[in-house]
C-alpha cells in the first residue's frame, strides 16, 4: 500500500470522527459523543476555537476560511467531520489536493 | 542614536553579606538594613521581580527570610549548592525572561565572575552598589502602572493557579468554574489608559487591527461623546490578572463600530474574548444597533478572526455600513453582525456598565 492511498483511506466518516474525538479528549479531559454540543456549557474560548481550526487544517491538509469558520461547523464532532469531508471533496474535485491553498 | 537602556525585569540577590549582613552558616544573627528593606519594596513597586540565589541550606535560609518578613518578595528562590550561573539561568527560564533582562547582585567577585562568564548578558552588580541601584536607569521603568505595582502578586497568583490546574482531575470547564472568575468592564480613566496603551502594544495575537493607539489619542477619544473607551480587568480566587482587555467603540444610531478590541493572551483561554464579544452584542441588540468590527489580518491575529467568526460576524454587506466613515487605515475590513441578546455567562461573573447610559445618549 502506498502512502498516498493510506492517507486517502483515512478520510472516512468513522476515521475522522474517531480522530477528532481523541483530540477533544486530550484537550478537555472529557469524552463526548458525536452529537454532544461542545459549546452548550459556557464560553467558548477563542483559544479553544483556534486549536480546533488548526488541528483540523493540519490533520487533513485543508484550509478553513471565511464563512466556513462559523461556530455551527464546529459545534459537534459530527459537524466537524462533515466540514472536513466537504472541504476534502472540494479540494479533490479541484484536482489540487493540497498545494493550491 | 544610543539604544535606550533595557529595563531589568528581575533582580537576583545573593544572601550572605549582600541582602543581609552576616553569614548564616557561621551562626551569625543576620541583619537586614532599613536601606535594603526600602530597596526591596521600591523595586517591587516598580514591577521588577526579585529572586534569591544563595549557597545555603534551603530550609534555614528561607525560614530566615520569612522571619525577616521579606520572603514574599522573592519568586523561584534558588538556595542550594550548585553553581550560581546555573541557578540564575534556571530562574530566567522559569520566568521566561531573556537573559539580558536579569540582574544579579553578590558581594563575592568570584561568584559575579562565574555568572558573567556563563551568562554574559546578565548584568552583575557588587553589593557595594546597592545604595545607588534604585537610581540607575535600568532599574527605573518609564511607566509604572497599577499592574506593574501588582506584577509580583499577579505572578504568584499565576503560579498557584497553574499548580492547581496541574492537579485538577476533572474537565477544563469544571476547573474554570472553580476559579470563580470575575470580569469588570469600565470606562477608561487616566491610569487605565496607560495600561491600555501597554496592552495594545503587547497583545499581538488577539488584536483585531494591529493599530497602535497612542495614549494621547485614546485620551482625546475618552472625551468624545460618540466614542467609548473601555477596559476589562479580571480576577479569580487566586488573585488579580490585572488589565486584560480594551475596546474602542464609535456609536452611531443604527450601527456601532468596534474599532479596536485587544485581549491579553493570559486570559484568552478563560473565554475572555468571547465574554467581551457577547457583552457588546447584547448591548448593541438592546440599542437596536448593528455591529461593524474593524479587522485587519496579519500573520499573528488569526485567532481574532476566528473569535469574530465564531461570534457570528460575516463579510456580508448591509446598509448600516454605508453610514460609517471609511476605515482608517484603508485596508481594514469591516465584519458585520446583526446582534442578539445574550444570557449571562455561567463561568464568569461580569460587572459592566450600560453603554447607552454613559455620557448621555449618542446622536
Ligand atoms: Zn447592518
Amino acid at each position: 500500500m502506498t502512502i498516498e492511498s493510506a492517507t486517502a483511506s483515512a478520510v472516512t466518516t468513522e476515521a475522522v470522527t474517531a480522530t477528532i474525538a481523541e483530540f477533544l479528549k486530550s484537550k478537555t479531559k472529557a469524552a463526548c459523543a458525536a452529537d454532544t454540543d461542545l459549546f452548550a456549557g459556557g464560553l467558548v474560548s477563542s483559544m479553544f476555537a483556534m486549536q480546533l481550526v488548526v488541528f483540523l487544517e493540519g490533520s487533513y491538509d485543508i484550509a478553513i476560511v471565511g464563512p466556513d469558520l462559523r461556530m455551527d461547523n464546529f459545534r459537534t464532532i459530527g459537524k466537524m467531520t462533515e466540514l472536513v469531508l466537504r472541504l476534502k471533496d472540494d479540494s479533490e474535485a479541484a484536482g489540487d489536493p493540497a498545494d493550491g491553498i | 542614536m544610543a539604544e535606550p537602556t533595557k529595563t531589568v525585569k528581575c533582580l537576583v540577590w545573593d544572601l550572605d553579606n549582600t541582602l543581609w549582613q552576616g553569614v548564616l552558616l557561621e551562626g551569625d544573627d543576620v541583619q537586614l538594613s532599613e536601606e535594603t528593606r526600602t530597596l526591596l519594596s521600591t523595586l517591587d513597586a516598580r514591577g521588577i521581580l526579585q529572586s534569591v540565589c544563595s549557597k545555603n541550606d534551603f530550609a534555614d535560609a528561607w525560614e530566615r527570610l520569612e522571619k525577616l518578613g521579606v520572603a514574599e518578595y522573592f519568586v523561584h528562590p534558588a538556595i542550594g549548592w550548585g553553581p550560581k550561573s546555573a541557578a540564575v539561568r534556571d530562574i530566567a527560564e522559569r520566568l521566561q525572561f531573556a537573559e539580558d533582562t536579569i540582574a544579579f547582585v553578590d558581594d563575592q567577585p568570584a561568584e559575579r565572575a562565574e555568572v558573567e562568564f556563563h551568562l554574559p548578558k546578565v548584568r552583575c552588580y557588587a553589593a557595594e552598589q546597592l545604595p545607588e541601584l534604585a537610581g540607575l536607569p535600568e532599574f527605573s521603568p518609564a511607566v509604572v502602572t497599577q499592574d506593574s505595582r501588582r506584577r509580583r502578586e499577579m505572578y504568584q497568583a499565576g503560579l498557584r493557579r497553574d499548580a492547581e490546574r496541574e492537579t485538577f482531575a476533572g474537565p477544563d470547564e469544571r476547573f474554570l468554574r472553580s476559579l470563580e472568575l470575575v470580569a469588570t468592564i469600565a470606562p477608561a480613566g487616566d491610569e487605565e489608559l496607560l495600561r491600555v496603551e501597554e496592552l495594545t502594544l503587547r497583545t499581538s495575537q488577539m488584536n483585531a487591527t494591529g493599530v497602535h493607539y497612542s495614549h494621547e489619542m485614546l485620551a482625546s477619544l475618552v472625551k468624545d461623546p460618540r466614542h467609548r473607551v473601555l477596559t476589562v480587568t479580571m480576577s479569580d480566587r487566586f488573585g488579580p490578572y490585572g488589565a486584560v482587555g480594551v475596546m474602542l467603540l464609535e456609536l452611531h444610531e443604527h450601527v456601532w463600530n468596534l474599532k479596536l478590541l485587544a485581549t491579553s493572551c493570559r486570559v484568552v483561554s478563560l473565554g475572555a474574548g468571547t465574554l467581551i464579544l457577547n457583552w457588546i452584542a447584547d448591548q448593541a441588540a438592546r440599542a437596536d444597533a448593528h455591529l461593524a468590527a474593524d479587522f485587519r489580518r496579519n500573520e499573528r491575529n488569526r485567532m481574532m478572526e476566528v473569535a469574530y467568526r465564531f461570534a457570528g460576524y460575516t463579510t456580508d454587506t448591509c446598509d448600516c455600513l454605508g453610514i460609517l466613515p471609511p476605515p482608517d487605515p484603508s485596508d481594514v475590513e469591516r465584519l458585520h453582525l446583526v446582534p442578539v441578546m445574550h444570557d449571562a455567562s455561567s463561568t464568569v461573573r461580569l460587572n459592566a456598565p450600560d453603554l447607552r447610559g454613559m455620557h448621555g445618549q449618542p446622536a
